[in-house]
């Protein structure tokens, strides 16, 4: 930082010389050092997370996804609460109303109340969606993390039974297996996640290898930490960005899994509702009008998977520290 | 390349007797069966079944019995459609199912990229925004309520196209679109990022160093490398198609395979979703095989990594 | 005197970035003369790789003043179509990385071959008979068999050879290199440097070569410039820069150099770090880092003084007055 004690002589802006003789005869004296004078100003230093969230801040879209998000989460669990009606009840005498005072969302052919029905559905879809998620990435981190840290052998033959369970069509196998173990909430959870989690073992093995090469860990190594301790202070970490990612991929896709197989008859079962099963009841009712019955599910599935995709989006752009300035 | 491929294949013939194991054991389990002993199907398909499967027989000999009639290409026959194989089935859905996914992956494959590109190209511009716009939208709203969106403006209220059966053209085109959308949103957006990446690249300086044109930096230096990830990821999007067509077909009511299986689904007539499985996951693993041969002959590189992994 | 090919005038470059602007090059000037190498030296972050890049306009930041000319045209405001034509025929450039500035994905031969039919009326033939030339001239062997080859089937240095003969395709009068052996072996390095030296010998190529290797200058270099904080703030040929340095960084960086002709003398670095270029000081950048630093050094960006017609330097201890000053020996 400059010696500004003679504010009078200060050059500022458009202050230029024209030739050297110019400069006042008082300046030429040896320069007085202040200390750390030779270190470069550095810009406050911020960790991974901080930098990261800063960054996604700063996305308008990525925070919109957020925000919504919230916003759904919070309208499934307390939409039931503050709905005026139950969401199985069926009233006979109210079937197929449009959305209205009493009937926010209307009502569906067997007289039940939309709104309520779309928020418990809401907690069905984003309960197996979170659900799903979180039991690829539990099975995910645990195999991708042995295979790509032990490496060599284990990590060959783990690798060779990833890449033949990769080639399974997904979709089919989960209907084969809701054929078999029959519909419901379990199942399908169950389903979604034996053929799910080989993609998030596939990404933690790679990040891992790639991670175990760099050279801090093997500095750990060398120090003889404990194997489980690296991994929990160098590879968990480091490896968080991508599966955080992932999982916003991962529950969009369990949740229009959901919604499909709920179209083909093998999803959640009545009397609950799941906004899948309600798209596809609404799927008829639409060509006689009652627009609402397929309306409210199909865009807050659409919404739901919009928010996720935006939210992965800005999350990716964030968490990649190749883009860090 | 040599041992690249034999790799891959013999990955492929595992996957592929995976599957097909899987699918005889899974259909033990399932409950009202025909493999097992409540039978609801007439006495004279029970006979039939009962000797094409040697239901009589060890579970062991059945299997071994199953395996050889899967590599004679016999999926044996349907429960609730009497007289009717899994291969008469197949051989009257399937081409139709194969032209719309065919048509549907074209109009994906040329759409993405295009929009990819573009927006690419105009990077944080009104198309890139536009584009990226139509790739969020179509990957946020599921298939089959795009599919009934379509029908209700397009068909109902404006009467523009026709649906249901597959007779011409113009009833091909709300299925093919409907199918193809979120698909053609993926590769957009891969396409996308990967160019955006790719035009960052040392070599794409290189040839504006040597004064090429950017139409000629970007077709001859960029594309080519920006559609690599392109390619790995056809076979995923395969199987997307494939199984979008189950409720595609069944909404526009398309005599195709999807609609036998999703019916067959329904009535629980277990050899023809057995049959069905077998097929569609024999040929997407085909086709996974083929695509990664294609990648490989498209990437000179390849061929000295050898993949080991 | 020499003709001059190339003129650099007062060029700024600046790149936008969420952070504010980098003023990467400020105020830079030099001439390039024909067939001679002229070097362009610094630390990284100086401004070296910018500037070369904007004489062809390849830089990704914005030529906000200034003017590069060559052949009568001022190249920073030349249209983009005019600049195509010169960009590989006239004025060629080589990159660092051999290793990521070729296209993986097409052959060597496609890729010579693209350089000469974009600049030529010659046929495709005629245009391999051209690429075959100089695989020979840059010590390929066996052309005619590499040519189908791709760049992952070439090592480093061979590599660079080929970027090396594709900039020379068409004859370039101008052949700018861009830290062309920093990526490669210190054998492959002399072996490249010598490659410059034939072909400048044989073809006349006037070269700017940007590095930040001072034994790379002594051996190839006839001018050298030194850069500092996106200034030339030293320029003069080698003898003058490595006999009679005249800035205190120039002085400072052959202190931090091995030398075969000094005996014993300690390799001195110099502190500290170049500045934020966020916001550049008013005054010399290398003030916070010289020892011989005056008050006037943090208040006045020192004016160009002429030691004699091509030795320059941007520094106050040139004026009259600083000789009367007494600085404090470093302890």
């Amino acid at each position: 930082m400059g010696l500004r004690e003679k504010n009078d002589l200060m050059s500022d802006e458009g202050h230029t010389l024209t030739s050297l003789s110019e400069a006042p005869d008082h300046l030429f004296v040896a320069k007085k050092r202040m200390g750390k004078e030779a270190e470069a100003v550095v810009r406050p230093s911020l960790t991974y997370w901080q930098d990261a969230w800063n960054r996604l801040r700063k996305n308008k879209l990525a925070m919109t996804g957020l925000v919504v998000l919230i916003i759904l989460i919070l309208l499934a669990i307390f939409g039931p609460i503050i709905s005026l009606h139950s969401a199985t009840k069926q009233v006979f005498t109210d079937q197929n109303l449009p959305p209205s005072k009493t009937y926010w969302f209307g009502t569906d052919a067997l007289g039940r109340d939309m709104f309520a029905r779309t928020w418990y559905g809401a907690r069905i879809s984003l309960f197996v969606g979170f659900m799903a998620a979180f039991i690829d990435l539990f099975i995910g981190v645990i195999y991708g993390g042995i295979s790509g840290y032990k490496g060599g052998k284990v990590d060959s033959v783990m690798m060779r039974i990833v890449e033949i369970l990769y080639g399974l069509p997904y979709l089919l196998m989960v209907i084969l297996l809701l054929v078999v173990m029959g519909p419901g909430l379990s199942t399908i959870i169950l389903a979604l996640t034996v053929t799910g989690w080989v993609g998030m073992a596939r990404i933690v093995r790679g990040q891992v290898l790639q991670i175990k090469n760099y050279e801090f860990v093997l500095a750990s190594k060398t120090f003889g930490t404990k194997t489980m301790k690296i991994i929990r202070k160098n590879l968990l970490p480091n490896t968080m960005g991508t599966i955080i990612v992932q999982m916003t991929l991962t529950i969009p896709s369990a949740i229009f899994s959901e919604a499909f197989l709920s179209f083909l008859g093998l999803g959640i079962q009545p009397p609950y509702a799941s906004w899948g099963m309600m798209a596809n009841d609404g799927l008829s009712a639409i060509l006689t009008g009652f627009w609402w019955e397929l309306f409210f599910p199909a865009f807050f599935i659409s919404l739901t998977m919009y928010a996720f995709n935006v939210l992965g989006d800005g999350l990716q752009d964030a968490l990649d520290p190749k883009l860090r300035r | 390349m040599v041992k690249y491929i034999l790799r891959r294949f013999v990955a492929m013939i595992v996957t592929l007797w995976l599957i097909v194991t899987l699918t005889f054991f899974l259909m033990h389990l399932a409950p009202g069966s025909p493999f097992n002993q409540e039978r609801n199907t007439s006495a004279s398909v029970q006979e039939n079944l009962m000797e094409h499967y040697q239901l009589n027989k060890p579970i062991a000999i059945q299997y071994v019995h199953y395996l050889n009639n899967i590599l004679h290409f016999d999926f044996g026959e349907s429960i609730t459609l009497p007289g009717q194989t899994v291969n008469d089935l197949l051989s009257r859905g399937f081409p139709v199912s194969f032209e719309l996914g065919m048509l549907a992956l074209l109009v994906a494959v040329i759409s993405g990229i295009i929009l990819g590109v573009l927006a690419a190209l105009k990077h944080n511009g009104i198309i890139d925004y536009i584009a990226m716009t139509i790739a969020v939208i179509g990957i946020s709203v599921p298939n089959f309520i795009m599919a009934t969106l379509l029908i209700q403006e397009l068909a109902v209220n404006w009467a523009i196209f026709p649906t249901a059966t597959w007779a011409t053209p113009m009833h091909a085109v709300l299925p093919t679109v409907a199918l193809a959308t979120g698909p053609m949103a993926i590769i957009a957006r891969l396409t996308r990022s990967s160019m955006l990446e790719v035009l960052t690249q040392d070599y794409i300086r290189t040839a504006k160093a040597k004064g090429l044109s950017p139409i000629k930096i970007i077709v001859k230096h960029a594309l080519r490398n920006a559609l690599l990830p392109v390619v790995t990821l056809l076979g995923t999007l395969t199987a997307g198609i494939l199984t979008g067509s189950f409720v595609i077909e069944k909404i526009f009511a398309i005599p195709g395979m999807g609609k036998y299986f999703v019916d067959s689904i329904n009535s629980r007539d277990y050899f023809v979703i057995m049959g069905t499985t077998v097929f569609y996951s024999g040929f997407l693993i085909i086709m996974l095989f083929l695509v990664d041969i294609a990648y490989g002959v498209l990437d000179p590189r390849i061929k000295l990594h050898k993949k080991e992994g | 005197m020499v003709e001059t090919i190339l003129e650099v005038n007062d060029l700024h470059v600046s790149f936008p970035t969420y952070g504010g602007t980098v003023k990467a090059v400020r105020g830079v000037n030099f001439t390039l003369k024909k067939g001679e190498t002229l070097a362009i030296v610094g630390e990284s972050g100086c401004g070296k790789t910018v500037t070369s890049e904007s004489i062809m306009r390849l830089t990704t930041g914005d030529i906000v003043k200034g003017a590069i000319l060559f052949n009568g045209h001022d190249l920073a405001t030349l249209p983009e179509k005019e600049l195509r034509k010169i960009r590989g025929s006239d004025i060629s450039m080589i990159f660092q990385d051999p290793m990521t500035s070729l296209n993986p994905t097409i052959t060597i031969g496609s890729q010579l071959i693209e350089g000469i039919t974009q600049h030529t009326h010659k046929s495709k033939s005629e245009a391999k008979e051209v690429a075959l030339e100089m695989l020979d001239l840059v010590g390929i062997a066996n052309p005619s068999e590499r040519l189908k080859q791709y760049p992952h089937q070439f090592s480093g240095g061979m590599r660079q050879r080929i970027m090396i003969a594709m900039s020379l395709v068409c004859n370039p009068s101008v052949l700018i290199a861009d830290e062309p052996t920093t990526a490669l072996d210190v054998t492959i390095q002399a072996q490249i440097l010598e490659l410059f030296k034939k072909i400048q010998k044989e073809t006349g190529v006037s070269i700017i070569l940007i590095t930040h290797d001072l034994g790379v200058v002594a051996q190839v270099a006839d001018r050298i410039a030194i850069m500092y904080a996106g200034k030339v703030v030293e320029i003069g040929n080698r003898q003058e820069i490595f006999y009679r340095p005249q800035h205190p960084y120039t002085r400072g960086l052959l202190r931090s150099v091995p030398r075969i002709d000094k005996e014993e003398e300690a390799l001195i670095p110099i502190p500290g770090t170049p500045p934020d270029l966020f916001s550049p000081p008013k005054g010399c950048p290398f003030m916070a880092r010289c020892d011989q630093a005056m008050e006037v050094c943090d208040h006045y960006y020192p004016l160009t003084s002429h030691i004699n017609d091509h030795h320059k330097v941007d520094c106050w201890l040139q004026d009259e007055r600083a000789k009367k000053v007494t600085f404090a020996t470093k302890g």
